[in-house]
C-alpha cells in the first residue's frame, strides 16, 4: 500500500494540522527517464503530470497492473483514491471533475473493470463532464481470442464518449494522451475512454518527452464568433418587452460566470436555470428567477410561454425543462447561444443561433445590448412566485406539524450553510427539492445527474468533490434508493478519510417513482416501498460517525453537530412518506400547465 | 436545393423533429482514417433508427483522408440533424449532404448468368448491349457481366436477365461527386492551421436560415 492509502487509513485520529504535515513529508523523487527509454505506464503518469492532474479516482486489476505498479512510484506526486466499486471511480471522478473544474482522471482494469464505468460514461457524455479513463487491456496478441477478462470496451463504449482509442503500442501513449485531455476539456467537454493493452503498458520506448496537444486538424473545439449573429441577436433583445434569460451549464463549462452576471445586470432581464446551471448566479441574485423545468418553478415556467424573446445560453433545451415541444415558447423570437453547433436548431428551432464560447459572445452581446429594466414584465414572476410560495414554498420550508420535509432540512441547512456549500444530490424527489431549495453563493456549487439521472451518483460524486475543492464543505444529499445503489463506498471515506457529509433523506419509499404510481397509475404502489438497513450503525461499521432524527425540534441541532463535526458524517432523517415533490409539469403537458398541486 | 424532383412521401413527424418531405439524399464524409471511425459513424444511424441505403468508404483525393458517402430517404431536416452530429465526432473533418441533382453518382453492378443460356438466346445478347453490359468474365459455364449507372440502369438488367436464369446478382454502394465541390485540397490546408478561417467555422446551418424547417 502506498503513503497515500495509509494516511488515509490514520486520518481519523489525527487532526487537521498533522494532516498536512504527514502530507508534505513525502516526496521522493523519481528519475523521469533512464537511458532514454520509458515503459508504456510510466509515459501514462509523466503525462498526467505533464497535465498537472493531482488525483486519480481508481481501482486496479490484472490487465492495468503495470500501471498501478509504476504508480507505487508516483505515489508522492500522483494521489490514487481506492473506491470500492469501478462505478465510484468515474462517479467520484465527475464529482471532482464539476467541483474543480479540471479533468476527472480514472483507471479501471479490463472485463468486468471496463464494463463498469459505462454508467459514469453515459452521465458524463450527457452531462459533458471532462473524463479521462484508462482501461487496462489484454496483450494485444490476444485480443479477439476471448482472452480471460477481454471486453470489447472501445466498441461498448463508443456511444458513450467523445473520443475513445485503443493502444496497442507503447510509442502511441504521449501523443495519444495528450490528444485525449485535449478532446476532454475543449469544445463542448466530455469523457474520453483511452485502453491500453497491457504489452503496450509494459513496452520500453524511446521517450521524446510530453507535448501537450492543442491542435488536432479534424477537430474543431469552438468557432470564430460571427459578429453578424450577435447584432441579430441584440437587435432582437433591444427590441423586446418581455425578454427572458435561460441559462445552462454552458455558463459554468465556459467559466463564464462574470460575463454572464455582466450581461443580464445591464440588460435587466430576468433569468431561469435548468438543474445543471444553478449556482452559475447566485440564488439570491435579484434577477434570478428560479428554476426551470418539471419541477420548477411556477413563474419560469409559466413566463416561458409569454415572453416575446427567449435568450437561452448554454443549455440544449432537454425534454424535463421544454414538456411538450409543440406548444414550447411558440410566441417567441429564439436566440440560442451554445458552443455545440449540433444544439442548435435541433430541439427547438432559433431564430438566431449564436455559435461560440459564451465566454466569448456574451461580452459582445452585453456590449450591444442597452441598459434597461423591465419592472412590469419583472413584476409578472414576483406575483406568480408569490402564488408558489403561499400555495406550497411556505409550507414546504417551515412547516409547524406533521412529519419533517424535504424541503426543511433544505432550508435549515441554507441558514446554518450560508449557501456556501457544495451540494450534491442522487436522483429522485430529494434532488428535485435540493435543486429547488438549496441556497448558492458560488459556481460549481450544484453537483447532479442531470441527463442521466443517475441513482447512487452521489456519495462517490461528493468524494471526488471533495478532493477536488478541498477547502469547501460538501454535502451530499440522498435518498433512501440511491444510497443503497453505491454504499460501498462509504468505505472509501473510511479508508482516505475525506470529510463528506451524508444526509439520507429517508422516505421509506423510491419516492419520485412513487410520486408518478400515485398520480397517474391509480397509487398502484408497484415495487417501490424498499427497505432500508439502519444506516446509523452501517456508517459506525465504517468508522464514519451518524444520528438519526425522525422529530422536527432535533433538527436544526443534528444538523448543526453534523456540519460542525470534524471528519464525515451522515445524518439519516425521517421525512413523510407519501410527500409530493410540486410544482409539476405532468409529461405531455407544456411548461404553462404546471400544476401546483 | 431543388426539392421537387425524388419526393417519396410525407413524414407526418419524426421524433427527430419536423415533418417535410422526404427523399434521396447523399451524404459526404471526409474522415481521417481511423480503426473504429465506421463504427463511430454507423450508430449515429441506428440509434435514431435511420435505415442506411448505402454506404461506401474509399479514399479520397487527399491521402490519408478517407471518403464514406452514405444514402438515405429522409427530410432535410433529419439529415442536417444527422449531419451535424457526424460532423461533431473528433476524426471528423466535414459533411456535406445533397440531394441527386447536385451530384454525380453511380452505382456498379454484378450479374453472372450461364454461358450456354446467351449462346443460345440471340435475343439475350441484344438485351445486353441495350443495357451497356460488358463482360468481366467469360467461361465455359458462366459469364459475369457487368452495367455502371443509376439504380434504373443496374434493375434493368436484372429484369432482363431474370426470366433467363440470373445465377448471382450484387451492386455496390454509391459513389458520388459533388457537381459544386472543388475538393478538398484547399479546405484540408485551412483545417491544418491552429487558427481556422471562416471558411472552416462557417455557419452554414445559420447562413440557410431561410431553408430550415421549423418544429
Ligand atoms: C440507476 C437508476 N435506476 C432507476 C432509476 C429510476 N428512478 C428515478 S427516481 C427513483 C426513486 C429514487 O428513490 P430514492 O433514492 O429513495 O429517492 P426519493 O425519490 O425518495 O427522494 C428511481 C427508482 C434511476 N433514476 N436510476
Amino acid at each position: 500500500m502506498g503513503a497515500w492509502g495509509l494516511f488515509g487509513m490514520i486520518n481519523s485520529i489525527l487532526d487537521v494540522e498533522e494532516q498536512i504535515v504527514v502530507k508534505a513529508k513525502v516526496k521522493p523523487l523519481v528519475p523521469a527517464v533512464e537511458d532514454g527509454r520509458l515503459s508504456g505506464s510510466r509515459a501514462v503518469l509523466e503525462a498526467f503530470l505533464a497535465e498537472d492532474v493531482d488525483t486519480i479516482f481508481g481501482y486496479p486489476g490484472g490487465a492495468i497492473m503495470p500501471i498501478y505498479d509504476a504508480l507505487y512510484d508516483y505515489n508522492d506526486r500522483l494521489k490514487h483514491i481506492l473506491v470500492r466499486h469501478e462505478q465510484g471511480a468515474i462517479h467520484a471522478a465527475q464529482g471532482y471533475a464539476r467541483a474543480s473544474g479540471r479533468v476527472g482522471v480514472v483507471f479501471a482494469t479490463s472485463g468486468p473493470g471496463a464494463t463498469n464505468l459505462v454508467t459514469g460514461l453515459a452521465d458524463a457524455m450527457i452531462d459533458s463532464t471532462p473524463l479521462v479513463c484508462i482501461t487496462g487491456q489484454v496483450f494485444a496478441h490476444l485480443l479477439g481470442t476471448d482472452a480471460f477478462q477481454e471486453v470489447d470496451v472501445v466498441n461498448i463504449t463508443t456511444p458513450v464518449t467523445k473520443w475513445n482509442y485503443q493502444v496497442t503500442d507503447a510509442n502511441e501513449i504521449p501523443g495519444v494522451l495528450a490528444k485525449a485531455f485535449h478532446i476532454a476539456k475543449t469544445g463542448r467537454p466530455g469523457p474520453v475512454l483511452i485502453d491500453i493493452t497491457k504489452n503496450a503498458q509494459i513496452d520500453k520506448f524511446d521517450y521524446k518527452g510530453y507535448e501537450r496537444c492543442n491542435h488536432i486538424r479534424s477537430y474543431r473545439p469552438k468557432p470564430i464568433v460571427r459578429r453578424e449573429y450577435i447584432e441579430e441577436a441584440a437587435k432582437i433583445i433591444n427590441a423586446a418587452k418581455k425578454p427572458f434569460v435561460i441559462f445552462g451549464q454552458g455558463i459554468i463549462l465556459g467559466k463564464a460566470e462574470k460575463e454572464f452576471k455582466a450581461f443580464i445586470e445591464k440588460s435587466g432581464i430576468p433569468a431561469a436555470w435548468t438543474i445543471l446551471g444553478l449556482s452559475a448566479l447566485p440564488t439570491d441574485h435579484p434577477q434570478n428567477m428560479g428554476m426551470l423545468g418539471m419541477h420548477g418553478n411556477y413563474a419560469p415556467n409559466v413566463c416561458t410561454n409569454d415572453c416575446d424573446v427567449l435568450i437561452a445560453i448554454g443549455m440544449r433545451f432537454d425534454d424535463r425543462v421544454t414538456g411538450r415541444l409543440d406548444k414550447y415558447a411558440k410566441q417567441a423570437q429564439i436566440i440560442h447561444l451554445d458552443i455545440d453547433p449540433s444544439e442548435i436548431d435541433k430541439n427547438v428551432k432559433a431564430t438566431v443561433g449564436v455559435w461560440g464560447d459564451c465566454k466569448e459572445t456574451l461580452p459582445l452581446l452585453t456590449q450591444l445590448v442597452e441598459a434597461k429594466l423591465y419592472p412590469t414584465w419583472v413584476e409578472k414572476f414576483r406575483e406568480l412566485r408569490k402564488i408558489e410560495d403561499e400555495s406550497l414554498i411556505n409550507k414546504e420550508l417551515s412547516p409547524t406539524e406533521g412529519k419533517i420535509t424535504m424541503g426543511e432540512v433544505l432550508h435549515q441547512l441554507n441558514l446554518l450553510t450560508g449557501g456556501d456549500a457544495i451540494l450534491v444530490s442522487d436522483v429522485g424527489q430529494h434532488q428535485m427539492i435540493t435543486c429547488r431549495y438549496g441556497k448558492f453563493t458560488q459556481s460549481k456549487s450544484n453537483i447532479t445527474s442531470g441527463g442521466a439521472g443517475t441513482m447512487g451518483f452521489a456519495l462517490p460524486a461528493a468524494i471526488g468533490a471533495k478532493f477536488g475543492a478541498e477547502e469547501r464543505t460538501v454535502v451530499a444529499i440522498i435518498g433512501d434508493g440511491g444510497i443503497q445503489m453505491t454504499i460501498q463506498e462509504l468505505g472509501t471515506i473510511m479508508q482516505t478519510g475525506v470529510e463528506v457529509k451524508i444526509i439520507i433523506l429517508n422516505n421509506e419509499f423510491l419516492g419520485m417513482v412513487r410520486q408518478w404510481q400515485q398520480l397517474f397509475h391509480d397509487k398502484r404502489y408497484s415495487f417501490v416501498d424498499i427497505a432500508s438497513p439502519d444506516y446509523v450503525t452501517v456508517a459506525k461499521g465504517y468508522y464514519i460517525e451518524g444520528n438519526k432524527i425522525s422529530e422536527r425540534e432535533y433538527l436544526q441541532q443534528a444538523l448543526q453537530t453534523m456540519l460542525s463535526h470534524k471528519g464525515s458524517y451522515l445524518l439519516e432523517v425521517m421525512v413523510g412518506q407519501e410527500d409530493n415533490v410540486f410544482p409539476m409539469v405532468p409529461q405531455g403537458c407544456s411548461v404553462s400547465e404546471i400544476r401546483l398541486s | 436545393m431543388s426539392t421537387d424532383k425524388n419526393i417519396v412521401s410525407v413524414l407526418p413527424g419524426s421524433p427527430l423533429g419536423a415533418g417535410g418531405l422526404r427523399q434521396e439524399f447523399t451524404i459526404t464524409v471526409y474522415t481521417e482514417n481511423q480503426v473504429g471511425l465506421l463504427n463511430r459513424i454507423a450508430i449515429i444511424f441506428s440509434r435514431r433508427k435511420l435505415n442506411i441505403e448505402s454506404l461506401n468508404t474509399s479514399p479520397s483525393e487527399i491521402e490519408s483522408i478517407s471518403r464514406f458517402t452514405i444514402v438515405l430517404t429522409e427530410t432535410e431536416d433529419v439529415i442536417r440533424k444527422v449531419a451535424r452530429q457526424l460532423e461533431k465526432q473528433v476524426e471528423v473533418l466535414k459533411v456535406y449532404y445533397n440531394t441527386n441533382e447536385e451530384i454525380i453518382w453511380q452505382e456498379m453492378a454484378l450479374y453472372k448468368v450461364s454461358t450456354d443460356m446467351i449462346a443460345e438466346k440471340v435475343k439475350v445478347e441484344r438485351l445486353l448491349r441495350e443495357c451497356g453490359a460488358n463482360a468481366v468474365v467469360i467461361r465455359k459455364d458462366y459469364t459475369v457481366f457487368e452495367v455502371t449507372g443509376h439504380r434504373e440502369e443496374t434493375q434493368k438488367l436484372v429484369d432482363v436477365l431474370e426470366p433467363y436464369g440470373l445465377i448471382e446478382f450484387v451492386r455496390s454502394a454509391r459513389i458520388a461527386i459533388i457537381k459544386d465541390s472543388c475538393g478538398f485540397h484547399e479546405k484540408l490546408k485551412e483545417f491544418e492551421e491552429t487558427q481556422p478561417g471562416e471558411e472552416i467555422v462557417e455557419n452554414e446551418y445559420l447562413n440557410r436560415q431561410e431553408e430550415v424547417f421549423s418544429m
